[in-house]
């Protein structure tokens, strides 16, 4: 789950991390409101996106009536496909440096990696082609955690001066809130050294992991939950993870990674996937709310259902998409592809209810509904 | 981290009903399961076996090598650490959704005791002929034979399905190893493929990578170094990028992780790099003398 500046910063600050004062505003009058109260302030969009600032959604303000004119721009605009609701106002900040320092879990390395430059303000893809030796990394052991003589080492001999010993606090900080809240990411760009040797968070980016949120309900209200289409939200409800596409052929499988392929193999012979649903592990008992969710999408020509069993017991699976093909009575073309646990039950199923038989191999299903959905279109 | 019929099992969680059902299979297969654990159940016997409140109670009164853990996923973390305290040679973490943090504690203190793990989310091992550890359909000869093919899989569905085209060509397994589709797991592919390589009677492995992370990548560097056939499908070409497609390892993020980044890795390596799964088959044989069967 993606938390945006304003709900990311008060985790930070509760760690210890000072970020510059600031409060939401969602029209120009409150925006101008907000800079009355503070003075210079910066005009900052939330949208759970980088880039921000390139596309023009962070402007500096020196009075309120400039704030105001300067919300009435950012505000409705559109960045990288999300649309600027609410504004962040925050106090300006004599900045003498910009850094960079995040905490994120690592696949290499199997756990937090703390990373460290300074050069902050440019994203860490750009400092790592630009400057990739002012990258300092370090992984760390979880079950020891990262402590500020930890940050000591990792930042010694970069020069930093009489702001050295807070932003080493800062650092220790950092990994605090990040364990604390189950980041996936936890990333400060810039961490900025003010002209008096201060350290500030400028700018926060928080991603939790979503397995973990159930610890975290409170903190989870103030993320920003995933976009999502009508049927994807309908899907959320039910507890299936659906992702819609553009396509006409639609996809059913178990497990993620059959189904990927099932998509692919449906690219491969010239089709286009409708959509990425899945009913393997826990929810291979949700194939009926699955197929009718598949069947609600307007355009959609054939379908493909290819099941190989493990866990997932295919005679579940298709007893479900059973009961609601004959509910919805469907007219589009089901190829069938089954294998794996309980295979014979789910074909002898097929047979005696649908009259259908799968399919020998899925390559097989798929082409046929690829070829179907061409048909359909001509 | 390739079970055997030797390997002394318990399962962790057996008096659920998944553990119950899985349990039964196995042992009608052939996996010699010592023991279970519940921490309420201790004292009962379940599946005809003793039934412990904790791995380290197990140890003590049915000693183990293996423990498989049919665990809900906030208590993964204890039960794991509960297994490597009391002395696993290896774990087997079928559970999907346990938080990352408690991933990296347990993976790191398995990882100080050189003790592998299968997982998470992974639905877990099989050797043919001999056991299988988790929730594999090793019990249909249409998917798992004995044979000389070793195959790794970060998917358990798309796993069968390639070992369901392996035996459709006329082949079998030497061993079956599902690694898990989360982002941070025990074994990684690299590791799979060395144990593979390594296992008497393997002729070729077939690797069944997905978008996201570097781990097939860095399989790749290996596979350079071996002598036998390696032949690879990696799922999700056709996804779109910077979604979560189910498994919460397979996002693409820019250029890492991606389809080509994965494929060109592999084809540099000399791996054989699968257009469509059930080209398998046509590939082992291109790349393999014979079919062989024992």
């Amino acid at each position: 789950m993606n938390f945006e500046e304003h709900a990311a910063k008060p985790l930070l600050a509760k760690y210890g991390i000072a970020v510059p004062r600031g409060a939401l505003a969602k029209t120009p009058d409150e925006a101008a409101q907000r800079a009355k109260e503070i003075g210079a302030v910066v005009v900052k969009a939330q949208v759970p996106t980088g880039k921000r600032g390139k596309a023009g959604g962070i402007k500096p303000a020196a009075t309120p009536d400039e704030a105001k004119d300067r919300a009435k721009t950012i505000l409705g605009m559109e960045i990288a496909g999300h649309k600027v609701e609410e504004v962040l106002i925050e106090e300006q900040m004599p900045i003498a440096r910009e850094l960079y320092a995040a905490v994120l879990n690592d696949p290499d390395s199997k756990g937090p990696l703390v990373m460290f430059s300074t050069e902050g303000g440019m994203d860490i893809e750009e400092i790592a082609v630009k400057t990739p030796d002012k990258i300092r990394r370090k992984a760390v052991d979880i079950r020891h955690g990262f402590a500020q003589s930890d940050a000591k080492a990792l930042v010694s001999g970069l020069g930093l001066g009489a702001a050295e010993s807070k932003l080493c606090s800062a650092l220790a900080a950092l990994y605090g809130a990040y364990a604390a809240y189950d980041a996936e990411l936890l990333e400060v760009n810039p961490l900025i050294v003010t002209r008096d040797d201060r350290v500030v968070a400028l700018d926060c980016k928080f991603v939790m992991d979503d397995s973990a949120i159930i610890r975290h309900r409170d903190v989870a209200d103030t993320g920003t939950p995933d976009s999502l289409t009508e049927l994807e939200a309908m899907a959320k409800t039910v507890g299936l993870k659906y992702i819609e596409l553009d396509g006409n052929v639609g996809v059913l499988a178990n497990g993620a990674g059959l189904t990927m392929t099932t998509m692919d193999v449906v690219r491969h012979y010239g089709g286009r996937p409708a959509n990425f649903l899945e009913i393997g592990g826990e929810s291979y008992t949700k194939a009926k709310p699955a197929l009718e969710l598949l069947l609600s999408k307007p355009g959609i020509r054939s379908l493909v259902i290819n099941f190989c069993g493990a866990f997932a017991r295919t005679d579940v699976m298709t007893q479900g998409v059973i009961e609601a093909i004959e509910a919805l009575k469907p007219k589009l073309p089901i190829f069938f592809s089954v294998s794996g646990t309980g295979e014979e039950e789910a074909i002898r199923l097929l047979k005696e209810r649908l009259g259908v038989t799968p399919l020998a191999t899925m390559d097989e299903a798929s082409k046929a509904a690829v070829d179907a959905a061409r048909g359909a279109q001509r | 981290m390739i079970v055997r019929g030797t390997d002394r099992v318990i399962v962790m969680g057996i008096t659920g009903k998944q553990g119950t059902f899985w349990t039964e299979r196995m042992q009608a297969y052939g996996t010699r399961i010592v023991g279970g654990t519940h921490p309420a159940k201790a004292g009962t016997m379940h599946c005809g076996v003793p039934v412990f409140a904790t791995a380290g109670e197990a140890m003590k009164g049915a000693a183990f090598d293996l423990a498989i853990l049919f665990i809900p996923p906030l208590m993964v973390k204890e039960a794991a650490m509960d297994a490597i305290e009391a002395g696993a040679k290896s774990l087997v973490v079928l559970t999907e959704h346990i938080p990352v943090h408690d991933v990296m504690y347990f993976v790191a203190a398995a990882d100080e005791r050189g003790v592998p793990i299968l997982g998470p989310n992974t639905a877990g091992a099989v050797t043919p002929g001999e056991c299988f550890a988790g929730f594999m359909p090793a019990f249909n000869e249409r998917i798992f034979k004995k044979g000389s093919i070793g195959v790794v899989s970060r998917s358990g569905s798309l796993g069968t399905l390639l070992c369901l085209d392996i035996v459709q060509a006329g082949y079998g397994e030497s061993a079956f190893l599902g690694i898990g589709g989360d982002p941070i797991i025990g074994t990684t592919t690299r590791d799979a493929l060395i144990a593979l390589d390594k296992f008497p009677g393997t002729e070729a492995v077939v690797m069944v990578g997905e978008i996201g992370g570097s781990m097939e990548e860095e399989a790749a560097e290996y596979a350079k170094t071996m002598t036998k056939p390696v032949i690879a499908y990696i799922a999700g070409g056709a996804a779109p990028q910077g979604k979560k497609m189910g498994h919460a390892g397979a996002i693409v993020t820019g250029n890492k992780g991606s389809y080509a980044s994965k494929r060109s890795a592999l084809e540099a390596a000399g791996v054989t790099v699968l257009d469509t799964p059930s080209d398998a088959g046509t590939a082992l044989k291109a790349r393999l003398p014979r079919p062989v069967r024992s």
